[in-house]
């Protein structure tokens, strides 16, 4: 028997790169993160990606975890179907939920975030794609953090300060009602992580990307 | 008593200057323009730029109203590429647009450039709430409006997607416009070289992709080369547009600006949009480019909610960004 039959799973995501889906494995509820081709790759270039990035979550995932941010723990890679079987966290994607929050519990989930970013930040993890989509917050308010396709190991003063100009910019445009708060918040919560020393280091680095941007007007 | 209103826009934010007139049917009239062309293996001299708008201004504005059939005093507004672009090319186009305004008393309504790119490309496709994918020389922007506001999803960390295209082409001492010529090569090239593919969450970064195109010139049959560098940067900002239209879960996707006129390009967004089971639109090739038409467009679509400007309020803004703009004309 293979190690790992899907037909019977059901599909519950496609996501940009990897299709999701949710079934049985072994007695246990898991998800199944399978990078599909994309046809508007050319193939050594796909695959190479695909491979790469499987791969790579898989350890940067657990890694995480060490950092004390919860992560689905992986039960099996499988390179030649580019798949990866984790567990199944139940909870809502913090895209869905922010905005309907009251002003107090957003402001804490923010900087329970900020606080989380941080942790991953001090153990030299840079996720690379820190959106609200990629957050799920659970029953008992854990906050889990998927989706590390992106991720890599960096100290660099520039990669921590994309990857909080990153979770900026998916305030900006998904929760825009709120992004002031709701960014200063994720900062005090990235503080008491890191102190305040580092965390406006990364945000003098934060403004200097922002106006890499197109068209930023030298502000005075 | 005609019930259409019309408006005049000028163009001019870079190496185009250009005329139209629209009418509030959604008529493009009349779309003249003249292109200043800068000398194999050079770019753009905005100064240049700027003289030569003001030596053809007169004759495109003359062939405009010819070919709309519209007299000047019969128009209802006159709009102006206002910004982003180059400071001696918009203020050749404001000055124009002002002398116009004051002349035959009309309001002067500017416009942002890149505005005007989305809403010429709604106007041609029928797309109403479409996800945006903006490119061209300047801009590569991943877009969406909410609440009265095209939000950036996602964009370039430095140099455009037109950039990339142009400058390569000019370093293979290509002829111009150096963004069809490389895709015309690439169409012949067989061999897929490995080049630095770089994408940040919904953003992407070129400039590092160029550099190594760059430096591979000479060394690579040249068509192998422009297909090489085409497909990273296209599967690099496919793979953005792709994870924005997952996170917005919009039902369009419109492709606008100069660079939409690309078919390969045109071919990778139109897989990802289907496999999320939306529908694709890119704007007419004639209106791609910069043009007159966007700004006129744009112009009127301001101007019929409200916005104008005192002429001595008209100063250009060379680094006016897309998501500063109030978009009173969309929910």
């Amino acid at each position: 028997m293979a190690l790992l039959d899907i037909a019977n799973f059901d599909l519950i995501r496609k996501g940009a790169e990897a299709n999701l889906y949710s079934g049985e494995w072994y007695g246990r509820k898991v998800i199944v993160k399978k990078r599909v081709e994309k046809r508007y790759r050319v193939e050594p270039l796909d695959k190479k990606i695909r491979a790469y990035r499987t791969i790579h979550e898989g350890q940067i995932m657990h890694e995480a975890k060490k950092a004390g941010v919860p992560t689905p723990t992986i039960y099996l890679i499988d390179l030649s179907g580019f798949t990866i079987v984790m567990e199944y966290v139940e909870g809502v994607r913090l895209r869905d939920s922010l905005n309907n929050f009251s002003a107090e519990e957003r402001l804490r989930t923010c900087r329970k975030v900020g606080n989380l970013i941080g942790r991953l930040h001090e153990r030299s993890i840079i996720h690379g794609d820190l959106t609200t989509s990629n957050m799920i917050l659970t029953p008992d308010e854990k906050i889990f953090f998927i989706d590390f396709g992106l991720s890599l190991y960096s100290t660099e003063v520039e990669d921590r300060g994309v990857d909080l100009h990153l979770m900026k910019r998916a305030l900006n445009s998904t929760h825009y009602k709120y992004v002031n708060q709701c960014f200063n918040a994720v900062i005090e919560g990235y503080k008491t992580e890191v102190g305040d020393q580092k965390t406006e280091r990364v945000l003098t680095k934060v403004r200097e990307i922002e106006k890499r941007g197109r068209y930023f007007a030298e502000r005075a | 008593m005609n019930a259409n209103s019309y408006c005049l826009g000028i163009e001019s934010t870079a190496h185009t200057f250009g005329a139209s007139i629209v009418s509030s049917d959604g008529t493009v009239l009349c779309d003249v323009k003249e292109v200043y062309a800068p000398e194999v293996g050079k770019g753009i001299h905005p100064r240049e730029a700027a003289q030569h708008h003001s030596q053809v201004a007169p004759e495109v504005l003359r062939r405009a109203f010819k070919e709309a059939t519209v007299k000047p005093k019969n128009l209802d507004a006159i709009s102006f590429s206002a910004g982003p672009g180059l400071g001696p090319a918009l203020r050749t186009g404001a000055t124009i647009a002002r002398a116009l305004a004051v002349f035959l008393s009309k309001p002067i309504v500017p416009v942002n450039h890149a505005i005007g790119h989305i809403e010429i490309g709604a106007l041609t496709t029928g797309a109403r709430d479409p996800l945006v994918v903006l490119v061209s020389g300047g801009h590569t922007a991943i877009t969406a409006c909410a609440d009265r506001r095209w939000r950036i999803f996602g964009e370039t960390e430095d140099i455009t997607l037109g950039n990339v295209l142009d400058s390569f082409a000019r370093e293979a001492k290509l002829p111009p416009p150096g963004g069809s010529a490389v895709e015309k090569l690439a169409l012949k090239g067989k061999k897929f070289i490995e080049l630095p593919y770089t994408v940040k969450g919904n953003d992407v970064a070129y400039s590092g992709l160029l550099t190594a195109a760059s430096k591979k010139l000479g060394d690579h049959d040249l068509e192998d080369l422009c297909f090489s560098i085409q497909e990273v940067a296209f599967s690099m900002l496919t793979e953005a547009v792709e994870r924005s239209l997952a996170h917005t879960e919009k039902k369009e996707v419109l492709l606008t600006g100069g660079v939409a006129a690309n078919k390969r390009l045109q071919s990778a967004l139109e897989v990802i949009t289907e496999e999320h089971g939306a529908e694709f639109y890119v704007v007419d090739h004639k209106y791609s480019g910069d043009c007159g038409a966007q700004i006129a467009w744009a112009g009127l679509l301001a101007f019929k909610c409200g916005v104008k400007m005192k002429v001595e309020d008209t100063v250009v803004r060379p680094k006016w960004r897309l998501d500063e703009v109030e978009i009173p004309w969309r929910s």
